[in-house]
């Protein structure tokens, strides 16, 4: 290794020092700006490091100079505009374009290597074909599987489970034509194989994700991230570079812990995840002795009394809320409580948005302090001193069916909302939530249903707040 | 097994383990812009898709260094750009109205 090379991957460590940094600061809302300065001077660094490699190889070609300017300013602009614009309840979809685009850059940087290496100098190495492979493999599955979960978050692909006969058979055929062309490579370079892993990698991840449902949503971007790490790092691998193999690692890493998290969340695992079908089919049967206990409805003005006159409130926010776009609504609501001096939080389920974390970022973005922002392990011993629980949009993670064994969702980790003195579900109609259950803490006679659209009751309840305490 | 390969190796498995030991403790509340913020970190391939630039001479080589150095500036530029908005929103207390002392 020249003393140049030396400097520049020493650089590179610098620049991976940063993201570690970027991300141990992440540990906290108020030094998580910081982190992600952290992580952006790392960046940059290496990009800098990168332009002066380039440069001094001085093997750049005129229109290679070209080809990389343009091409990275129009990604830029992309990426720019795309991050600017996205509404907080697209995040979702953002991030898994990212990860998409990530992915098909780590597998084009591996097949240009395999092409351009078989090219030049007649065979390819072995410990170069292994990661290659991998990155192609990964990097593809990854490209195909983030798009049509961006589709499905979307609304432009179905978002339920999409199960057709054969499926399960063609995924198995796809695997062993993906091993059978990997392993041919391994022993004779082979363009054509090349492009049979490529494609079949593809098409596995289209299929892979399509059976997966809306809801699950959560844990499939959390895979799909590791697997960007993780196709970023065999990238490391393929071109000899340390800051893309600690970066992939890294974002490997992450994605591995919170796809974990989201299943125990929803206490499945991520096999029956990948398989698919949830929601179909033997669990849409309801649960017996439910249907003929009786709801209680309730108006605005009751329930405007109940909460101006509770000591302590918590918001129990799903995604319902989030869809009818009334985050600011009950932010408005809340802080008209407080200044009541009636202690309010919310509740936050880690599957209650289409990512992890995801309900946290629209509350913040509707001005919610996030002190107030609670942890399910965190809040549930709080529920047993609540005056009022208000569940607005949330249903399968309050059921207390969960606590029995024998339902869709037994063992599933939920909010003791049922423990609260008393509970105001807001909820358009008696619908079933996504397991396809009929929900125990409706009929609990401690609840109260308040028919509307999330965003119209919240506009009611704060009105009938104000009248009533002028 | 080459000693480079061995060493590319001990980094990723080294890596990996710091990772997990860093990002556990990363709370529930940030999770989105954590993913968000790891997004932008796998930006780092666009160092890799520029590299390609270095042995790149025929038109196949520039159409894959153009779109991986597409896809890769775009994960990038989007991901500190959308991290960076959404940290901004989180606030330890409300800054509008008049002083109310309510919450934690």
């Amino acid at each position: 290794m020249s003393s140049f090379d030396t400097s520049i991957q020493l650089i590179y460590v610098l620049a991976a020092a940063c993201f570690v940094i970027g991300l141990h600061l992440m540990n906290s809302p108020a030094t998580a700006r910081r982190g992600n300065q952290a992580s952006t001077a790392g960046m940059v660094i290496a990009g800098i490091a990168t332009l002066v490699l380039l440069i001094h190889s001085n093997s750049v070609t005129g229109v290679g100079w070209a080809v990389l300017i343009v091409g990275s300013a129009i990604g830029s602009a992309i990426g720019l505009f795309a991050a600017r614009d996205v509404q907080m309840t697209a995040m979702p979809q953002l991030v898994s374009m990212f990860n998409s685009v990530g992915g098909g850059a780590a597998a084009l940087i591996a097949i240009y290597e395999y092409v351009h290496d078989e090219s030049s100098a007649g065979g390819v190495l072995g410990t170069t074909t292994v990661t290659t492979l991998l990155d192609v493999i990964i990097g593809a599955v990854t490209f195909s599987g983030s798009i049509v979960a961006a589709g499905k978050l979307q609304g432009l692909i179905p978002g339920q489970p999409l199960i057709f006969r054969g499926g399960r058979l063609l995924n198995i055929a796809l695997g062993v034509v993906i091993a059978g062309a990997g392993i041919f490579m391994l022993t004779t370079a082979s363009q054509p194989a090349l492009v049979i892993v490529l494609l079949a990698a593809l098409a596995f991840g289209v299929m892979m994700v399509l059976p997966i449902g809306g809801a699950d949503m959560p844990v499939v971007i959390s895979l799909l991230n590791a697997f960007t790490g993780t196709a970023v790092a065999m990238a490391g691998f393929v071109i000899a570079n340390w800051a893309l193999i600690v970066a992939g690692a890294l974002v490997g890493a992450s994605g591995g812990i919170l796809t974990k998290l989201m299943a125990d969340a929803m206490n499945r695992s991520l096999a029956n995840i990948i398989v698919g079908g949830f929601g179909t089919g033997d669990a849409a049967v309801a649960l017996e002795g439910a249907a003929d206990a009786q709801v209680r409805a309730i108006a605005a003005d009751d329930a405007a009394i109940q909460l101006a006159y509770a000591a302590k409130v918590i918001v129990v926010p799903g995604y319902g809320l989030a869809a009818a776009q009334a985050q600011h609504g009950v932010a408005e609501l809340a802080s008209l409580l407080e200044a009541r001096g009636i202690e309010v939080s919310y509740a936050i389920h880690p599957v209650a948005g289409r990512m992890p974390g995801h309900m946290n970022v629209l509350l913040a973005e509707a001005n919610v302090p996030y002190p107030q922002l609670v942890e399910m392990d965190e809040i549930n011993p709080e529920f047993a001193r609540t005056d009022v629980a208000l569940v607005i949009g949330a249903n399968d993670v309050t059921n207390p069916a969960a606590r029995r064994p024998g339902t869709a969702i037994s063992g599933m980790p939920i909010l003791d909302v049922d423990q609260a003195k008393s509970i105001i579900v807001v909820k358009r109609s008696m619908g079933h939530g996504y397991a396809g259950l009929d929900n125990e803490l409706y009929t609990d006679p401690k609840t109260s249903m308040y028919f509307a659209d999330a965003k119209k009751a919240m506009q009611q309840l704060t009105a009938a707040v104000k009248t009533l305490v002028g | 097994m080459s000693t480079a390969l061995v060493t590319d190796l001990t980094i990723f498995v080294l890596a990996l383990l710091v990772g997990i030991e860093v990002i556990g403790k990363v709370p529930a509340t940030l999770h989105t812009p954590l993913m968000s913020a790891t997004n932008s970190i796998h930006g780092i391939v666009l160092a890799g898709a520029l590299l390609i630039g270095v042995t790149a001479h025929s038109v196949f080589g520039y159409i894959l260094a153009f779109v991986a150095a597409v896809f890769a500036s775009a994960n990038v530029v989007g991901g500190y750009v959308v991290t960076g908005r959404m940290l901004k929103m989180f606030r330890r207390r409300t800054p509008v109205e008049k002083g109310q002392g309510g919450g934690e």
